[in-house]
């Protein structure tokens, strides 16, 4: 009864059983194709992107008077239009075009939600399984710097982060000389600053699955074996921690677009007249109320969102499965 | 003994904590006492400084803020004139607690059930339904889904209280708007960490034993299941024990959500430093925590 | 340790159980703690929470309400009208310069702990105000007495040496610097209430916190919780306590407009009456209700130039920007709660004084006065930036609305460029002070009746100027007009000045005169009056129960 306990480890533990690259990406891919929730969401967030990218083309390509009142920044007297075959999704109180508005905010979403990830990614892995593997005083060191950073209030971390790098962005003689590239270092300090925020909880999980790890047979087996500990890092465990990794980063994407937004309710997101979905939702947000409801306002921009989320999480899920040793 | 030395440890790390803090709220720019209105004389702004000791040189106020804060005392708000930190938290932090621990007990209580279901029935209509929602509520942010429940149940149906924080009434809404993103988060982990652990040798073993379906559910692959939640407990329960900005805004409940963002906003430079304090205290309790709570339910992990 | 032990162990399912039960037993626990409170007479969304209850410390609305039902000043305003009446001075003479005046307090009054009010109560509440160790914002507004300014500044010791001294228990003599309109306005202002010394002596910053607290005006405070409520309780032994409406009063900070008015419709509240707090997307409905009261008020909203900057050191270029705004647009299609379009600084209905009309919309001249300055149909004009804060936590986003719309005006009219930066509060605050701007949205509320709480402020080198605008004309003008006595003269004076400010200069354009907004049902609540500085004293307001 007790050796069975001792050699307790997720299946996940089994050293890699010998198979050509090529036949576990083919079989990898079959899986994938067999799930169809994720399937739909590849498909879904495939034709979001196309939106996203050709709209702008498109304005483009028609010009005239539908590219001007279809321009997302366009103010017309026509407020609070309700969707109709001119604006698909209505207009707002500017009498902007809100299907418009919502495709050039995805830009901005979607661009945050992704460098955000991965700034967290990588920090959050790499920080998390080297003070889990290492243990000891380099892991005290590590989890405290992790616990000094996650008690300090983000608001201001984020305010002092803008604002500060800001000014000296403002006199690097690069941005200096192009107004278009000072407007962009705003959006690109908010991808920072969501991403430098949001590192510290995937570095607790990861260090946390390690932990538990570290001490199974076989990652024991591998180092009685004189594999060196980055070695055993990348190839034993990093590989493990994929699964838990792969569902919190789809957590983390959602977390850190909502951040965003939250962010832009408070003033220190992106600035207007430029959108995200995050300012989007909070302009729509004062429509649910119990007297008069311009619905298209919070609707579409927020079931935008909503399904995009979605999506990602699905995606997230099948490609674990997919992947994922575990589920062999 | 080695949770004696990280609770030893610890006072260190606060003080890091409170001084960059300290430090970094004073890097922001604007201050406490700037208005919309510039007041009659410099002199006035002055004087202000002068009362709350902000013409001195940073060192000298971060030694003073020391000083009081090993009598126990935060100092004064400088947003709320007439209200210490001490005040802040003694009223704030009370209302914020009850509310976190509900949301918390909320969250794992679904959370945990969801998980265990959809894991259980992989691949049945419990199991689409279950994820599904588990997904959704992870997806729509707090400041949609917190009105659009009060219009449903406290306006149109008129089940429960639009706002405020008099009764156990008042608490379902906010309660169940705060708790639902967590419980999201919790059933995924727990459907992940139960998908895994059943594949585990330890429940292969226990199956090729004859084990019963439910014994395995229950015993075995549940235990190994809730290590990552327990992981993400510690931090989970610190964010909602502190309170939360939005819930707290559109429930107009008295806790310290609100002044955890607004203090940074308003520059209330004590409250800042009080409250990072006030939750690394509790962040460091609770990890600490989440950390005896891994040597209990995995034997295999070891500190020394 | 064997298998089966440790699986008992961790008996998930029961501790899972376990945690259940616990989780209703809190529940249960909880339904115990219910607050038993009495309900109040009156509740009325009131605003922000108040930063203070200090009458020398308070700078904002929501903090004056709360502040004018528990202390009082020589005079009170006129719940109708909003003009100083007898408060705690029941008579007073003015000397014919205007320079001196005597104030006979009345002889019954105490505080609500039972202590007499004397006229040195009064002499020590000015005194402290203007004490440089309160620490007080509106210090400024005793600045009209003698040696005031210097005693605030340090530069007196002495606070004998300030014109304010006790004549007898119940004579007060004040001496004035300049011949001041407006000072009785100004001795129903919170910065000169009359505070309690003891209380505020023995217990230092922390003496609101005391309870009783002594209170010399209509209400005493029963209690005090950030973010959840101000109860108020009538003051038995106020002066005028027989005229005391209702018995309590809770004033409630809520920071959502939407949740203000999902209690207000769900019938827990009586009265809205911070206009932050009406949901402006709904202003239209609400706007046709029989509940919804708009009226004039004294507060602008405009746009400062940075005149330190080019272009806009060219009057002819602010000009013509000031002529290219549609401003009845921006009213019909942004603010929709009746305001009417500004021309001129000083909003209309201040006492004593008609404003000069200033520059109309006239996209014509606009573009002529653009390319007299160089810029013909807006060619080699720089981009130039428009700071406008950001509206935090579900706040309206008006200043957004606004900002959007310019830059759409300008753009079409004029062919210029501007660019939009949003701030965060202080951030906006610290960047127009310091004139690192090219045009920001600023509004202005006057703190008294009087063209000089809005003219005053764009004299060079004032502290709310903030323009770099400097104009020696102007400067002369106002400081003639604060020390003329005579009504007529002063008001032509102060119009030469508002010409001068809005119509040849222009380093400013005012764009909209804000109204005021309360909510409330006029068949239930009685005693809400509609005025000019949207004051409201709490004793005369009350709820009629029907039957």
């Amino acid at each position: 009864m007790s050796d069975l306990l001792n050699s307790v480890s997720q299946g996940a533990g089994d050293p890699p059983v010998p198979q050509s690259p090529a036949a576990v990406s083919s079989a990898a891919w079959l899986r994938f194709k067999r799930n169809r929730p994720a399937l739909a969401s590849a498909w879904y967030l495939a034709a979001l992107l196309l939106a996203i990218l050709a709209w702008p083309l498109a304005l483009k390509v028609a010009g005239g008077g539908f590219a001007q009142t279809h321009d997302p920044n366009w103010l017309s007297d026509g407020q609070f239009l309700p969707p109709g075959s001119l604006h698909w999704f209505g207009t707002d109180v500017h009498g902007r075009d809100v299907f418009s508005r919502v495709l050039f905010g995805a830009q901005i979403s979607l661009l945050v939600g992704l460098v955000g990830t991965l700034v967290s990614l990588v920090i959050g892995v790499l920080w998390g399984a080297v003070a889990g593997y290492a243990g000891g005083r380099l892991d005290g060191f590590l989890m405290r710097t992790v616990d000094v950073l996650y008690s300090l209030p983000s608001v201001i971390f984020v305010i002092v982060l803008i604002t500060t790098l800001g000014e000296l962005m403002k006199h690097a003689p690069l941005v200096a000389h192009s107004p278009a590239l000072a407007k962009q270092i705003r959006v690109l300090l908010l991808f920072v600053g969501l991403g430098a925020i949001s590192w510290l909880t995937m570095a607790r999980i990861v260090r946390g699955q390690v932990l538990s790890l570290r001490t199974r047979a076989f990652v024991e087996a591998s180092r009685v074996l004189g594999a060196r500990p980055w070695r055993i890092l990348t190839r034993h465990i990093l590989p493990n921690i994929f699964g838990v990794v792969i569902t919190y980063l789809a957590l983390t994407m959602p977390a850190i677009i909502l951040y965003e937004s939250f962010l832009s309710f408070l003033g220190l997101g992106v600035e207007p007249p430029m959108a995200s979905w995050g300012t989007l939702i909070a302009e729509g947000v004062g429509q649910i109320n119990p007297l008069r409801v311009y619905w298209w306002l919070i609707l579409f921009p927020g079931g935008v969102l909503v399904t995009t989320l979605l999506a990602l999480n699905f995606l997230g899920d099948g490609l674990r499965d997919a992947w994922d040793v575990k589920a062999r | 003994m080695y949770f004696l030395r990280r609770l030893a440890f610890s006072i260190p790390l606060l003080l890091v904590i409170s001084a960059l803090a300290f430090v970094l709220v004073r890097l922001a720019p604007g201050g406490p006492f700037d208005r919309d209105r510039a007041p009659a004389s410099p002199e006035i702004e002055a004087n202000l400084r002068a009362k709350y000791h902000l013409d001195e040189p940073i060192w000298k106020q971060y030694a003073r803020y020391v000083g009081d804060l090993a009598h126990g005392d935060f100092g004064v708000s400088l947003k709320y004139r007439n209200h210490t930190v001490n005040d802040i938290i003694a009223q704030g932090l009370p209302v914020s607690m009850t509310l976190g621990v509900l949301a918390f007990g909320f969250a794992l209580a679904v959370g945990l059930t969801v998980g265990f279901i959809t894991a259980a029935r992989r691949g049945g209509w419990e199991d689409y339904v279950g994820s599904f929602l588990s997904m959704l509520v992870v997806c729509v942010p707090g400041f949609v889904l917190a009105p659009l429940l009060v219009l449903v149940f406290a306006v149109k149906l008129k089940w429960l209280p639009v706002a405020l924080w008099d009764s156990p009434w008042h608490m379902v809404l906010p309660v169940v708007a705060l708790g639902l993103y967590f419980a999201g988060k919790v059933a995924r982990l727990t459907r992940e960490g139960m998908l895994s652990a059943m594949q585990s040798e330890c429940v292969t073993a226990a199956r090729a034993k004859g084990l019963g379906e439910n014994t395995l559910l229950f015993r075995h692959a549940f235990r190994l299941a809730v290590l990552p939640v327990v992981s993400y407990s510690g931090p989970m329960l610190a964010d909602l024990l502190t309170g939360s900005f939005i819930i707290e805004n559109i429930f107009q409940i008295p806790g310290i959500g609100v002044f955890l963002v607004n203090s940074s906003l308003n520059r209330d430079y004590t409250v800042v430093v009080g409250l990072a304090l006030l939750y690394a205290v509790l962040l460091v309790g609770l990890n600490l925590l989440v950390d005896a709570a891994y040597t209990w339910l995995d034997p295999r992990v070891k500190y020394e | 340790m064997t298998f089966s032990k440790r699986a008992r162990r961790f008996g998930s399912l029961a501790r899972f159980c376990l945690f259940s039960c616990g989780w209703v037993s809190v529940w249960l626990c909880l339904s115990g703690c219910v607050r038993h409170e009495p309900p109040a007479d009156l509740t009325i969304i009131n605003g922000a929470e108040p930063e203070s209850l200090d009458p020398a410390i308070i700078t904002g609305q929501p903090e004056l309400r709360a502040v004018q039902g528990l202390f009082e000043g020589l005079t009170r305003l006129d719940p109708k009208t909003a003009r100083p009446i007898p408060g705690l001075a029941e008579r007073w003479e003015i000397s014919p310069d205007g320079l001196v005046y005597l104030f006979h307090l009345r002889t019954n009054l105490v505080w609500s702990t039972g202590e007499p009010i004397r006229s040195d109560d009064l002499v020590y509440s000015w005194i402290r105000a203007l004490n440089p160790a309160t620490g007080s914002d509106y210090a400024g507004q005793l600045f009209y007495l003698k040696n005031a300014e210097d005693f605030n500044a340090g530069k007196i010791k002495d606070p004998a040496r300030v014109g304010v001294h006790a004549v007898d228990p119940f004579t007060v003599r004040v001496e004035l610097n300049h011949p001041t309109a407006f000072f009785l306005d100004l001795c129903a202002f919170p910065t000169l209430y009359v505070v309690p010394r003891q209380t505020i002596e023995s217990h230092g910053d922390r003496w609101l916190m005391v309870r009783p607290l002594p209170s010399s005006g209509p209400y005493e405070l029963a209690a005090w919780r950030l973010n959840d409520k101000i109860r108020l309780k009538k003051n038995p032994r106020y002066w005028d306590a027989a005229n005391t409406q209702s018995e309590i009063i809770d004033l409630l900070p809520v920071g959502s407009p939407i949740t203000s008015l999902n209690l207000y419709e769900n019938g827990q509240v009586d009265i809205i009456w911070d206009k932050d707090l009406v949901p402006v997307e709904l202003l239209d409905v609400l706007q046709h209700r029989p509940d919804f009261h708009s009226f004039n008020y004294l507060g602008t909203y405009f746009i400062r130039f940075n005149v330190t900057r080019k272009p806009f050191d060219d009057p002819r270029v602010r000009r013509a920007l000031a002529m290219a705004v549609d401003k009845n647009r921006l009213v019909r299609k942004i603010t929709k709660a009746g305001e009417r379009p500004a021309s001129h600084l000083v909003p209309d209905g201040v006492a004593h004084y008609t404003s000069p009309v200033g520059l109309e919309y006239d996209p014509e001249q606009a573009r002529q006065l653009l390319s007299e300055a160089g810029y013909p149909g807006g060619r080699n004009f720089p981009r130039f930036n428009y700071i406008f804060n950001a509206a935090a936590g579900g706040a309206a986003k008006i200043h957004e609305n606004v900002a959007i719309e310019l830059q759409q005006m300008w753009r079409d009219t004029l062919g210029v460029e501007m660019e939009l930066k949003q701030l965060e509060w202080k951030v906006f605050l610290g960047a127009q002070s310091r004139l690192d701007y090219d045009a920001s949205r600023s509004s202005w509320v006057g703190d008294y009746n009087d063209p000089q709480t809005f003219l005053g402020m764009f004299t060079s080198g004032d502290g709310n100027n903030r323009t770099g605008w400097k104009n020696q004309t102007y400067d002369a003008l106002i400081r003639e007009a604060g020390e003329q006595p005579d009504q007529d003269l002063r008001a032509s004076l102060f119009q030469r000045a508002e010409a001068l400010l809005v119509r040849d200069e222009a380093p400013i354009v005012p764009l909209i005169f804000y109204v005021g907004i309360n909510y409330f049902d006029t068949n239930r609540i009685q005693g809400v009056y509609q005025n000019l500085l949207d004051s409201h004293p709490l004793q005369s307001i009350r709820k009629i129960h029907k039957p």
